[in-house]
């Protein structure tokens, strides 16, 4: 098949794949820095947290409609407003359902995982029997929806840009939260000795109320990012919610480093693939290659080797 | 002194006993007397998944080893059955509108113009019993000998066999000429010429999953008893003593996985045969965490309670999705939640705590009554 | 291998040159270590100094780095922890480690050497022979009369000398014990030190302690370990004149 292309061609068509998938990547990234924080930092397994990403991308759908609707003016930079409602909504359920929930589940991960199914389902149906069953999507402005052409076979949608542009600056932000700040020293230190930090004063309630509504604001930006490349249905989150918690498992959990290379790895895997065969085939050889390699090193890419 | 616990129980404990002679009671008498056949064809399908609900008291409730991807198994048997099943459906006069008579319709419908290889074998009926159990087994043995071997267990386990459910769901959908794709295998109608269609197969079929579902239940209940099955509970609780006890636990979550996987594919296959196919809509993940949830709400440390649990939540999800499709969701996160938060050891446990007292009290002051004792045990 | 083995013949367990390191920092490092049959060995130390490491090396919990654990003439490292077991390698852990939902009885009999494969497991018949040892090993560790008694419901020391139990029902030639008497009464400790001593009659033992009252009264040579290395060795009244000893440990 590599055959039918000439040189040029097939560089480009590795170009173009590899900027689709940076976009997917971008999601990626988003979806997971916040499952990162509450798996690999809290230890809570959220199934919900594709939820929390949806109700980012419903609440931009709603910001959409609101500022075409009463005030047109807003339109151009609408989205950064969207985008921090998409945050504030997410944080403030997260630290909810934490403390309605999470809190009383530390010790049994297992069941954590089976209430926030629950959960998830929950959310769903909410979503369905507020915004219906069809997927919607958003208006982007319009110096958003151009594209600019590198050369005549390369063309890079400035929305794609934007949402890299975006991750980035979530990616540094929580790595400088998380191990510049002093609150993320508390993170850390209750993750590591929940009494030890308690008696040293730290308020481990807060701390984990504050980080599980982090890891869910972030799934929430994650949401906002999502409606530029595809359109927002109840269920939509699910289907992500997988390839997310691979994505965290395969960098090593607890490692933000990890988190993101995997997140690249598995992304530009599955784009590049789903150019040479149907995108249901290069998704299961993604996910078999990675749940393989998950079976010859469980404790993922960037684990170091700690003593017992 | 010798105590009860002390003397080997050779078998079951006569309470064990008991709640066996309830349920069979229940599952061959009383369910086929009070409903209509419709009525429990449903209720077999239902008890296809106690199979499941069984693994998994086995596997999780006692080993601790929670599966994702109890779905596989139970579609793997369900497609070795409905592969059997189809191929007898495709004769060649059956087929003859096709471009290539003989074959599988879909596979007609794909541009397919032979059997695929790894089909042919299913033309056979003993080679399908024996790859109902093989397949699934095989399979989980694989899953299980990577990940135990190494030590994965807990959130990673469950995280891995729900990423398998995701793999199996895709790839199924995916390769529609090999496997029905979305719509699963469809249109199956005799076994061995027998027409699995008529109330009278479907009665048949319901009595022969009920004792294949009460052999199960004795089979598991025999290992619960067993050293084994002490073995398992401890170490769920407490692995490190048991491996430098001189075990190798591996190959103990190994075997229990591999049984919860037969069983799935024992209720998969039953699955095909009384409804009358198989899609993969009953592999993924989605359905493989009901199957868990089953499991819960009966007790995941009471093999009777899944197959009540089973039962149940099927029944109050049918009866939800005809009057109130839109709360169906909503009751079944709600269950999920309070099983976890409010009742851990769901049924059999509030059984266990409310009920059995009030039994016992019963029983003291009108020791003459025992029917009343086995009405109230129904309730398990 | 033939002059190895001759040279070690008196030893029941010969530890060569054992190092691991987590992450660049060696817990044991270089450390040699020779226990006779039939010896009661303790290790002391401050924190830190790799006492349990050791036991977790020498059990297989952990793989050394480098160096050889040999073993009435087999070699441990990379042997799996169940192998090592059955080698005749018995392990306590530090905090007491038992079946807390199972009776006595049935904490002693999962330890009980025999179906310790899978279909053994589903197929193990409680007989005589095991009824009977049971009853002795029970006998010895003081619990006689509270076979079936649910293990949770155990005073803190009881359940001390019933993880004692569950090795010595496997007869192991070698035991380990991680502090042994921590929680323990005084009288609990006197019982504790007798049981050693009735024991030492076909095994040896690896005591971890901090109890010095009870290292004197039941050592028969002590190891002081520090910072992962052997810092002194020999009788308990060598080692405690050392100064070596009394500079990192003994003296405050």
């Amino acid at each position: 098949m590599i055959g039918d292309y000439t040189f040029g061609e097939f560089t480009s068509i590795l170009a173009m794949q590899g900027f689709a998938g940076l976009i997917l990547f971008s999601v990626f990234v988003l979806m997971a820095l916040g499952l990162a924080i509450i798996f690999g930092q809290m230890g809570v397994i959220n199934m919900a947290h594709g939820e929390f990403m949806i109700l980012g991308a419903y609440v931009t759908y709603i910001c959409s409609h609101i500022v075409t609707e009463y005030v047109p003016g807003l339109f151009p930079v609408y989205f950064f407003i969207a985008m921090a409602l998409a945050f504030v909504a997410a944080f403030a359920l997260g630290v909810l359902v934490e403390w309605g929930m999470i809190r009383f589940l530390y010790r049994r991960p297992l069941d954590t995982l089976l209430a926030t199914w629950g959960l998830s389902l929950i959310l769903q149906q909410v979503y369905r029997s507020v915004f219906g069953a069809r997927e919607v999507g958003v208006t982007l402005p319009d110096w958003m929806m151009g594209s600019i052409a590198l050369t005549d076979m390369i063309e890079i949608p400035i929305n794609g840009l934007f949402v890299m542009a975006l991750t980035l600056i979530v990616s540094f932000a929580v790595y400088f939260i998380l191990f510049r700040s002093a609150w993320g020293k508390q993170v850390r230190a209750v993750l590591q000795n929940r009494v030890m930090a308690g008696a040293v004063g730290i308020n481990t309630k807060r701390v984990d109320a504050l980080t599980f509504g982090l890891g869910c604001g972030i799934a929430g930006i994650a949401g906002s990012a999502f409606t530029m490349i595809g359109s927002t249905g109840p269920t939509a989150g699910q289907l992500y919610i997988v390839d997310t918690f691979l994505v965290v498992v395969f960098g090593g959990a607890g490692s933000l480093i990890g988190t993101i290379a995997s997140a690249f790895t598995i992304s530009q895997a599955q784009s590049t693939m789903e150019f040479f065969m149907s995108g249901s085939m290069a998704k299961v050889l993604t996910l078999l290659t990675v749940v393989g390699i998950l079976m010859l090193r469980p404790q993922g890419l960037f684990t170091l080797n700690i003593r017992r | 002194m010798q105590s009860p616990m002390h003397s080997d129980s050779t078998f079951f404990s006569r309470q064990g006993w008991l709640s066996f002679v309830v349920l069979a009671a229940i599952l061959l008498l009383v369910l086929p007397a009070a409903f209509d056949i419709f009525r429990l064809n449903l209720i077999g399908k239902y008890l296809t998944y106690a199979f499941v609900a069984l693994g998994l008291v086995l596997c999780w409730g006692m080993g601790g080893i929670l599966s994702l991807g109890q779905g596989i198994f139970f579609g793997l048997g369900g497609y070795c059955m409905a592969m059997f099943l189809k191929l007898e459906a495709s004769t060649p006069e059956a087929t003859k509108i096709q471009s290539t008579p003989g074959i599988p319709d879909f596979m007609d419908w794909n541009q397919l113009t032979e059997l695929p290889v790894w089909w042919q074998p299913f033309h056979s009926f003993g080679f399908t019993l024996v790859a109902i159990i093989a397949v699934p087994a095989l399979f989980a043995f694989v899953i299980g000998a990577a990940m135990f071997k190494r030590r994965v267990g807990g959130v990673y386990f469950a995280i891995i066999t729900q990423a398998v459910a995701a793999i199996m769901t895709i790839l199924i959908i995916g390769q529609q000429g090999y496997t029905g794709g979305v719509n699963g295998i469809t249109d199956l109608r005799t076994l061995l010429g027998w027409d699995i269609r008529t109330d009278d197969a479907k009665l048949i079929l319901y009595f022969v999953c009920a004792a294949l579902l009460l052999g199960c239940v004795l089979l598991a209940q025999a290992i619960n008893i067993s050293k084994f099955g002490r073995l398992l509970v401890a170490m769920r609780d407490r692995e490190d003593r048991v491996r430098f006890s001189g075990y190798d636990v591996s190959n103990f979550k190994i075997f229990i996985f591999c049984l919860a996987a037969a069983f799935s594919a024992i209720g998969g296959a039953m699955f095909t045969l009384q409804v009358g196919f198989m899609s993969p809509s009953f592999v993924g993940i989605v359905p493989s965490i009901e199957m868990v949830i089953f499991c819960a709400v009966g007790g995941r440390l009471s093999l009777f309670g899944a197959v009540y649990g089973a039962l149940i939540v099927n029944a109050a999800k049918t009866s939800f999705s005809e009057s109130f499709p839109e709360l169906w969701l909503f009751a079944m996160g709600g269950l999920f939640i309070a099983v976890v938060m409010a009742f851990p050891n769901g049924l059999a446990g509030l059984y266990r705590e409310h009920a059995e007292p009030w039994l016992r009290r019963l029983l003291k002051r009108s020791v003459a009554r025992p029917a009343v004792a086995a009405a109230a045990n129904t309730a398990n | 291998m033939h002059v190895s083995d001759t040279e070690q013949k008196d030893f029941l367990l010969a530890v060569e040159g054992l190092t691991v390191s987590f992450d660049g920092f060696k817990a044991v490092n270089d450390l040699s270590l020779y226990v006779d049959e039939n010896e009661i060995r303790v290790i002391i130390g401050p924190n830190g100094a790799g006492k349990t490491t050791v036991l977790d090396l020498i059990c297989g919990r952990t793989r050394p780095t480098d160096g050889s654990i040999r073993f009435s003439g087999q070699e441990l490292t990379g042997m799996r922890e169940h192998e090592i077991v059955h080698a005749g390698v018995g392990r306590k852990f530090q905090n007491p480690s038992i079946y807390e939902d199972l009776t006595v009885f049935e904490n002693l009999e999962l330890s009980f050497p025999r179906g310790r494969n899978v279909f053994g497991a589903l197929f193990f018949r409680r007989d005589a022979e095991v009824r009977d040892r049971v009853e002795e090993v029970a006998e010895l560790i003081f619990l006689k009369d509270h076979l079936d008694t649910e293990a949770a419901i155990l005073s803190h020391g009881q359940k001390q000398w019933l993880e004692i139990g569950m090795l010595l029902i496997q007869s192991p030639k070698l035991l380990m014990l991680d502090e042994p008497v921590a929680g323990m009464s005084v009288g609990e400790r006197i019982k504790t030190a007798e049981l050693l001593n009735t024991i030492i009659r076909n095994q040896s033992v690896i005591v971890i302690e901090h109890d010095m009252k009870f290292v004197e009264d039941i050592a028969h040579r002590v190891t002081v370990l520090h910072q992962g290395k052997v810092l002194s060795e020999g009788s308990m009244e060598r080692v405690k004149h050392d100064p070596k000893v009394i500079e990192v440990y003994l003296g405050h």
